[in-house]
């Protein structure tokens, strides 16, 4: 297995290889992202509950579902830049943080959004609402970690670090979390729980987290790209590549 | 074994006599907890509600204040770098000084939450709660502490990042130390909590030597 991977430690490889892939992720994202929303917002059928206000749920959910799996993809980076020392984990670690940290703040503000007219409050010590926004504080801790060093290679060592310990500490805040919501509220208000979804409703709620996982993998195959042409500015191969582009936009 | 216990007298040593540094994390404790009366009015009741979570709290900032001083002036004169290059394990040697840190800068604060206690009108369950949680917890501020301490060391400017970076890992701490001693407020057992803090504890304890020996290696380079 790692023959195939072990020449992506070069980061040349692995920017042709972020080439190849990224109008696959970009254009099929855009599309499913399309379908899946206007399904969602237009087609589906009406909630009996929560009326036209359900709807917010296509947006929210793929991204507090994908705010969690960014964070572990960019632990897990960390943790094979740090056992293999690979360099171009770590950047691909820091093309992912940001990403995460966005994605878990368009689910915290849909989040409020939707709480307003479902709890009549924009923001509830919710358990789940509590441990997205530790999520975030976890996401800007690493990025400002990276971003406070000067050197970037010792950068990615500290912030895979402090990504590895925010990892194993989120299992740990996620059900602290839910116990001191369940022990402070005695009468709780509507719980954002799992009601067995209609499959008119649910599919469209699928292909969307899938249009946001692919839009999030295009986004980072971008970051990725350009981490490696800032970090690697003095690589012939870089400026063979810029050299390439200026002609070619020079030609035009 | 020899080299370690002279690193920890030595530690110990330097914190005598830079006496003044030391009081100041206890000072800060002190007047954070002695703003909150004057903020939120000094009704015995409601003291006693917030209490546990504020005398928390400002154990988590002020020993957020003193961590800075962990490995800073080692780094500085190079005394780490000896440490490092010296045949002693990195992790024992810094286990060793986050003993003697704790035992210089957060057993004072845990020798003065009786008088806070007062302070905040805590029952007597409720401090010996507080007591247990304190001399379990602290530990593991400590010890994540440290990681994060080893990893800005080589910064200028680290205080409040250590700060950002630290916060939100204390969290769960946080939560399970001041319901316990909720539950003893409410004469209620809170085993529960103490075991799992200490269950943090030992975990941070077995693993955390080696992530600020870690952390302490990539700031050197």
């Amino acid at each position: 297995m790692w023959k195939w991977l072990h020449p992506y430690a070069k980061t040349e490889r692995t920017y042709h290889l972020c080439q190849r892939l990224l109008p696959w992720f970009s254009v099929l994202g855009l599309a499913v992202i399309i379908v899946a929303t206007v399904w969602g917002l237009a087609f589906a059928p009406t909630d009996y509950q929560q009326s036209e206000a359900y709807r917010i749920i296509y947006v929210h959910v793929p991204s507090a579902v994908l705010s969690k799996s960014l964070y572990s993809a960019m632990a897990l980076a960390a943790i094979i830049g740090l056992v293999w020392q690979i360099k171009t984990s770590f950047m691909a670690m820091i093309a992912l943080a940001p990403i995460g940290a966005t994605v878990t703040f368009v689910s915290l503000i849909t989040g409020a959004a939707w709480g307003k007219p479902m709890w009549g409050t924009w923001w509830e010590w919710d358990a789940r609402l509590t441990s997205q926004l530790i999520l975030l504080f976890l996401f800007l801790g690493v990025i400002s970690l990276y971003k406070a060093f000067e050197d970037k290679q010792q950068a990615g060592k500290a912030a895979g670090v402090m990504a590895i310990v925010g990892v194993i500490n989120l299992p740990i805040i996620h059900y602290s979390v839910q116990w001191w919501n369940t022990l402070h509220q005695g009468a709780t208000i509507m719980k954002l729980g799992k009601p067995s979804m209609p499959p008119e409703m649910l599919w469209p709620l699928l292909l969307s987290i899938l249009g946001w996982a692919l839009v999030s993998g295009a986004i980072f195959l971008l970051r990725m790209q350009n981490e490696i042409l800032q970090r690697e500015i003095r690589r012939p191969w870089v400026v063979a590549l810029a050299n390439k582009s200026s002609t070619l936009s020079e030609g035009k | 074994m020899a080299a370690l216990m002279a690193i920890l007298k030595r530690d110990l040593a330097l914190a005598y006599r830079q006496r003044a540094e030391l009081m100041q994390p206890m000072l800060f404790f002190i007047l954070v907890i002695s703003l909150f009366p004057l903020a939120v009015g000094p009704e015995p009741k409601t003291l006693q509600l917030i209490g546990p979570g504020v005398i928390w709290v400002a154990a988590i900032l002020s020993s957020l204040l003193g961590l800075e001083r962990l490995f800073r002036d080692d780094f500085q004169d190079g005394s780490l770098e000896q440490l490092m290059l010296s045949s002693t394990s990195l992790p024992a040697a810094a286990l060793i000084k986050v003993v003697a840190h704790w035992l210089t800068s957060i057993l004072p604060l845990i020798i003065l939450s009786p008088l806070l206690a007062l302070f905040l009108h805590l029952s007597e369950p409720m401090y010996w709660a507080l007591l247990k949680t304190l001399l379990l917890g602290t530990p593991l501020l400590s010890l994540i502490g440290a990681i994060a301490v080893g990893l800005t060391v080589g910064l200028n400017r680290g205080g409040v990042l250590l700060a950002l970076l630290l916060l939100p890992v204390f969290i769960p701490l946080l939560i399970f130390a001041t319901s316990a001693v909720e539950s003893a407020s409410m004469q209620l057992q809170y085993s529960a909590q103490l075991a799992i803090i200490g269950a943090m504890f030992l975990f941070s304890l077995a693993l955390a030597p080696f992530a600020i020996a870690y952390a302490l290696r990539v700031s050197q380079t």
